[in-house]
This record gives structure tokens, sequence and C-alpha cells, in this order.
């Protein structure tokens, strides 16, 4: 391993690769959630969308020998399980978080029965950028060999501010999110907005997924996203709502998820175990710090989650 | 308006005419409309009055294209219009101004206002829209920051907002549905004084739905009154008397019950609250540091516009919020409103929105009505085993004393009308012997004529008995009947307290707008 070479060095490399690298996946279906939820609806199911993402961009890329293709199969599969969401959450007294973990196994068990067969084989991976040429440290380039799909999903969270901010669909999407009372009389259809604002963040999610396949780890497996999808759901509320907060917690999420196998490249044998759970344990502690009994949270959509 | 003044063509058309000829519209089994017809008369200032569930509110929605009415016309300038949504609406110049506020509370003003736009463009440029918006605002009735978000808002401004994002459509005809029921009396007079000018000057007509005879009178040109869905009358407001109006609107010649009060010969202080803190539910202080007192045998009433601490207040008393500081004593003792607590000092509460804060709604009517007895003999052995027959018993002998409509005691409450969900409430809290304190807030609220006066003469019985009553309403008339105390509270705070002879009508409503 090119750490042991640097020794130390390596932890903080690698914490780095991996904010850019295991942040990637968090930073789609964050943003895509993000989405969602601002258009007053909850996808748990997200978590089922980036399996099913990674495994259809997988075995497209397998099959084709073309990664970019499998990207986008993998955001079409995302916007089929979304429709299914969009089309079952919005039928009466449907709960959008029982549907969420109906989509959460849903989407896993299409992704394991299709993916079986591209377990074994070796796909083509996507391109990444080397930035790190300058070096002649070697795992100094390969923490700077940068994927496209990261400075795509980095370029996309300013823009969905923007969105949000100076388009008619975005303030249509706020609107509908913070009061459909208020949409319904200025004469916006909710079921369209959110079914829209539903496909558009599963696509985000199948994308994330592609990036799980066919970036870093680069493999496909049933393990993959070891609740990946969720994390970011719960990432979503520490972001309050912002895409540029998703971008950042995204990085610290990443970050936190190759501090175990950091310390475990340099050495380290005993209690890494504990450290793999960094992303885990930081879920828990952010829900804990950030919820309270004397006050709803502030920045989240007025009718997430509610019946109307 | 800022276009008329740039095109001095559209200050000479003249709002346009509306008609509704027989207007029907039926619910399921409920007819809400019956054969209703209306004239609005260009430039005119028309009250829509009727009581709760006349139909005023249907009315209304069908000519904004809400409901499309099973038979019947609207007509614009004398030609029947299809209107199938406020879309349609808009397009004739017709917009509305709902009960509650319809606008996005997390978003800004200007942000509102852009958006309410049918027209408004896929890629907005805030520095262009930024300049029409000020040159809007210079020119408006109303001035409203727009850059502000509607949460931070206060109730008159948002109300006020309401109107603007009409103006700022380009309306000719504006519907009212209730507009001042969270303003104060000046406030009111104010916005609808403005509306006034510009009915007056042609610019405007507007159907306002009132049942505020003071409002009717001081700025209507003509009324139409509905009854139980069915049309009822209408005039020309200088020839008509409140007795004629009020008339129109029961069927019947009803002077208003006076309550009559007894004096309680030892009156001690049942509730006292001393410095008590609490939050709203997003984080910032609703009740900052107020301090009351409530004697056996008095209603002390508060009033003040919705949203200023009032419905904090009752929930921490009512057990449903937890006080930041401060303490509650009932009877002198520290009170926690733990359920054993309620029970030993005989602590009552009817709080706004029953079904969601006093019933379970998929629980029936029995079982509600016992909510505060279940675990106690006769209705229970032991605080574990429920005697079924009991609480049925009970159940029927409260439904026949407090006239609950309902098809059964097994009906589960949330089936009943909002009437009688508060008559079930009424009926649980008032029904117990030895009640000492008693908390209402908004008792009466969205109830009918008859209910009202049932209701208030509940309070004043349980009064006169010698239980105290602390009652929240923003309904003033209703707190200057009933109280024999009135405080009144603005941003957390109390502003303003008086002996009820001895209140003042211009200080209360400069308390409630917290000057």
């Amino acid at each position: 391993m090119a750490a042991e070479t640097i020794g130390w060095w390596g932890v903080p490399l690698a914490i780095a690769a991996g904010t850019m690298r295991g942040g990637t996946p968090f930073l789609f279906v964050s943003l895509g959630e993000c989405l969602t939820e601002k258009s007053g609806k909850i996808n748990l199911g997200l978590e089922g969308t980036l399996l099913t993402g990674a495994m259809s961009a997988y075995a497209i890329s397998y099959l084709t020998g073309s990664p970019w293709l499998g990207v986008i199969t993998a955001g079409v599969a995302g916007m089929a399980l979304g429709l299914l969401h969009a089309w079952l959450t919005q039928q009466p007294r449907v709960n959008d978080v029982a549907v969420g973990i109906a989509m959460i196994i849903f989407g896993s068990g299409v992704a394991f029965f299709l993916g079986k067969p591209f377990i074994q084989p070796s796909a083509p991976q996507l391109p990444t950028l080397n930035l790190g040429t300058w070096s002649s440290i070697p795992s100094v380039q390969e923490v700077l060999k940068i994927s496209p799909l990261f400075l795509l999903g980095v370029a996309l969270a300013p823009l969905m501010t923007w969105f949000f901010k100076s388009t008619r669909w975005g303030l249509l999407i706020r609107a509908v999110g913070d009061s459909p009372d208020a949409a319904r009389a200025i004469g916006i259809s909710i079921p369209k907005v959110r079914m829209l604002a539903i496909i558009a963040g599963s696509f985000l999610a199948g994308i994330g997924g592609a990036s799980l396949s066919l970036y870093y780890p680069g493999i496909w497996s049933e393990r993959i996203s070891s609740g990946q999808g969720l994390m970011a759901v719960a990432l979503v509320i520490f972001a309050r709502w912002q895409p540029m907060q998703c971008l950042y917690a995204s990085l610290l999420f990443g970050g936190a998820q190759a501090l175990g196998p950091a310390l475990q490249s340099v050495g380290m044998t005993q209690g890494y175990y504990l450290f793999n759970a960094a992303p885990y344990i930081l879920t828990l502690a952010i829900m804990i710090l950030t919820c309270s009994p004397n006050r709803t949270i502030f920045g989240a959509p007025g009718a997430l989650g509610t019946d109307s | 308006m800022t276009t008329a003044v740039a095109n001095p063509k559209t200050e000479v058309i003249r709002p346009p005419e509306l008609e509704v000829v027989n207007m029907t519209k039926q619910f399921g089994s409920l007819i809400a409309l019956d054969q209703v017809s209306m004239h609005l008369k260009p430039g005119t200032f028309h009250a829509l009055l009727g009581e709760n569930g006349a139909g005023k509110s249907t009315l209304v929605k069908c000519i904004m294209g809400f409901y499309s009415p099973d038979h019947g016309d609207v007509l614009i300038d004398n030609h029947a219009r299809e209107i199938a949504s406020p879309r349609d609406a808009h397009h004739y110049g017709i917009g509305m101004v709902y009960q509650h506020f319809t606008s996005v509370p997390a978003m800004t003003v200007a942000e509102n206002l852009v958006l309410s736009r049918f027209d408004s463009p896929k890629l907005i440029n805030w520095k262009e829209e930024y300049e029409q918006l000020n040159a809007f605002m210079a020119d408006a009735p109303f001035k409203v920051p727009l850059d502000l978000p509607i949460a931070q808002l206060a109730a008159g401004q948002k109300q006020k907002l309401e109107i603007l994002k009409q103006i700022y459509l380009k309306v000719r005809i504006l519907i009212l549905d209730e507009p001042t029921s969270v303003l104060t009396p000046q406030e009111a007079d104010e916005v609808l004084g403005l509306l006034r000018e510009s009915v007056t000057a042609g610019r405007l007509s507007v159907l306002i739905i009132s049942h505020k005879f003071r409002e009717v009178t001081s700025f209507c040109d003509e009324i139409t009154v509905l009854r139980k869905g069915k049309f009822a009358g209408r005039g020309v407001v200088k020839d008509l008397s409140i007795a004629d109006m009020s008339e129109m609107m029961m069927g019947e010649r009803r002077e208003p019950q006076q309550v009559t009060k007894t004096l309680h010969p030892n009156p001690k202080a049942m509730l006292e609250v001393q410095e008590l803190r609490a939050h709203k539910d997003n984080g910032v202080e609703g009740v900052a540091g107020v301090n009351l007192r409530v004697h056996s045998g008095e209603i002390v009433g508060i009033a003040g516009i919705s949203g200023n601490g009032q419905r904090e207040l009752v929930e921490v008393l009512a057990g449903q919020r937890i006080a930041t500081g401060g303490q509650i004593l009932v009877n002198g003792e520290p009170y926690k409103a733990t359920r054993a607590e309620m029970y030993r000092h005989q602590v009552f509460t009817l709080p706004e929105e029953p079904l969601r804060n006093a019933c379970v709604a998929h629980m029936s009517v029995a079982e509600n009505l016992a909510l505060r007895t279940f675990d106690r003999p006769p209705q229970a052995k032991g605080g574990i085993f429920l005697i079924l027959k009991a609480i049925r018993e009970m159940a029927t002998g409260l439904i026949s004393t407090f006239k609950i409509k309902t098809p059964s005691p097994e009906t589960p409450v949330g089936n009943l009308s909002g009437g009688n969900v508060q008559r079930t409430v009424l009926a649980r809290e008032l029904s117990s012997e030895h009640i000492q304190l008693l908390i209402a807030a908004n008792p009466c609220f969205g109830l009918d004529f008859a209910a009202v006066e049932y209701i208030h003469g509940q309070i004043v019985a349980a009064r006169n008995r010698g239980v105290a009553v602390l009652l929240v309403s923003e309904d003033l008339d209703e707190l200057l009947k009933l109280a024999d105390r009135l405080l009144v509270m603005s941003e957390g705070r109390f502003a303003y307290e008086s002996a009820i002879a001895e209140v003042d009508f211009a200080t209360i409503g400069r308390s409630m707008a917290g000057h």
C-alpha cells in the first residue's frame, strides 16, 4: 500500500480522497433528496434507487463497454423507481415513510435480482481526470484522480441554489413544499409538481449509484451501498435543505467514511472497526443534535411529510 | 396602478359587472347552494351575509372556479362565462383574498408577489423585478417590506399583503372572505377604508363576506343574504337597520340573549401565573414573562391578534407545551398540568381546534366523553378494568343534556360536525360537579349563532357557580360580553388590563397592535 511509504501522512491524504470519492454518492443522493423534500415529499426509497442505479450502471457499462451510457441508464432506472414512488405516495391515505421503506426493499431487491450475473465480471470504469501528475508520490497521484461525476455534483449544488431562487419552477417547488394551500390558490397542480420533483430527485440518486459502481469503489456487489442512501436523507436535514450545505455535508460524510480504512492502511489493527462506524455515529449524532422537543426545525419545508 | 398612470386608458375602464344566476351546488347529499342569484354592480362595495354554513364561501368559490357548480351561470358584463379555475377568474379580472393566508411562509414578500403572477417568467431577473416591485409599492395603498420572509410578518401585514397581491395582479373585482378576522379594529377600518376609496373612485368592485355589521354599515353599499344555502334577501345598506339584516340572516327576529352575572361571595385566587415564559414552535420566545391571576367566580378575558403568544400560553396551562421559565400555581400549589393535578384541582380546558387538541378523532363519542373519567370509579375497577356499561350510560346522559347530534355513542367523534365536536368537548369539560378552573380558547370559533349562545350561556353559568374562568379569544365582542376583567396580549406580554366596566375601546386596539 502506498500509504506505508509516507507513513501517517497517508491518513489525511486518504480522508481527502474519501471526501471526493466517498462523498460523490452522498452528494448526488442528498441533492436529489433535497429537491424532492423541497416539494414537501420524503423519499426514503433513495437507498433502493442508489442500489438499482449502481447495478444498472455497472451492467450497461459491462454489456456495451460505455460507462457514460451506464451513468445515463442509472439515472433513467432511478426515474422509473421515482415514478413508482411518486405515484404511490400521492394516493389518498398513503404514508411517505411506509412507501419509502417498501421502495428501499423493492429497489434493493430489483438490484440484487438483476445484478447477480454482474458480480463476477469487471466493467469498464469511468475515466478520471488525473490532476496529480506533477507529484512523484504515487499516493498523491492516486488521491488526485478526480472523477468528472464528482465535479458535476459540485457544480450542481450552486446550480440548484440558483434554481430555487431565480426560476419559476424553483419558486413553484418551494411553494408546493411549504404551503400547498398557497400553491393551490395560484392554480398550481400539486401532484404534478411533486411527481416531477420526486422523479428528478430519483434521477440524481440513480447517478449517485453509478458513481458507486463505476468510480469508487468501482465494483458491483450487494453490499456496495451499506446504507449510504439513508444517510444521505439524514444529511439533508443536517444541511437544512440548502443545496450548498448538502455539498459540505456530503464531503464531511465522505471523509468520515474514509477514516476507518485509512487508519487500517497505516497499520492500526485495533479499533478501526469503530472508525468504520464513523458515518453511522455521525448520522446519529446529527439526529440527536438537531432534534428538540420545543421547536420545529428551522428551514424545513412547511408541508414536509404531511398529508396535504 | 402604475400602469394606470402611464396609460390613462385603463383609468376610465370600469370594473366588469358580475352576475350569478340560479347557482346550485351539491356535495353528496348536502345541498350547499340552492338556486342562488346575486348581482354585483360595477364600482360598488357589496356584502355577502349569512350564518356559518349558509353557503357564502361555496358561492364565492364557485365564482372563482374552485368548485364547478351543478347548475347556474356566472355572467360577466352580461355574457355567460365558463370559469373552471382561479386562472380563468383572473382572466376576467376577478381575484379573491381567502380566510387563511395564501402566501408561502418561507418565501419573501417579493418572491410571493412574483410567484402569484400567472405569467411570471421562467427565469426571474431579480434586479428588474425589484425595480418594478418598488415602483408598485410606492403607489400601493399599504406598504409591506419586500425582502422579509412572510413568516416574519405580523398577521395584519400578512392580510395587507394578500390584498396587495390582488391589486398587483390588476384585479377589478375583489372578493374578500372575512378579511378582518385577524386585524385590530383600527387596522380593519384602515384596510376597508382604503379599499372603499378605490371603489368610490370607480377602480374596483368589492364583494366581501363578513359577519360584522359594523363593517357592513360603514363601508358597504349593498347586501345579499344567504340562509341555509338559499337566497334570503338583498337590499341597499342605507335603507336597512341591523335588526333587518340579522332577521334576513336568521329567518326570525332574535335579540341577542343578555347574560346575567351574579356576584360570587368570597373570591379566592384559583389560578396564578408568575413570570411564565414559553417558546413558539420555531424556538422563538412566544410567551415573554406574563403574570396573571384568576379568582373563583370571575371570567378573565385575554384579547389579542392571533400569533401573539395566546396559543402558547393556553398550551402551557393545558400541559401541551413545556414552560421555559416561571411557574403556575393552582389553589396556591405549584401546578404542572399532570393528570393527577388536574383531577385534584378540577382543572378543565376547552382548547381551540377541539378535534385536534381535545379529541381522539378515531375514537367514539362515548370514549371521548370518558377521557377524563375512564380510569376512576364508577367507570373503572381498580383503575385497570373499564366498566363499559357505565361509560356508555354516562355518554348517553351527556349526549342528551348537551344536545350532541350524533348517530350513536359509538360513532367516531371525527365524523361529527364542528359544532357537535365542540359540544362533545364542552360536555366532557363542564360535566364535572366540582369544576374549579376552566381554561377556554376561542370556544366559539366557526360555530353558528345558536351554538355560540349556548356555549356563552354555559360559560357564564359555570362562572356563576364559582368557577374561575380564563377565556382567550380573538373575538373582542365575545370578550366584552362575557369577561369581568380584560387583558390584551401583544408580543408575548400583557399590554393592557382593565375591569370590563372601564375598558377603553381605542386603547385596546392600540395595545393589540403593540403600541
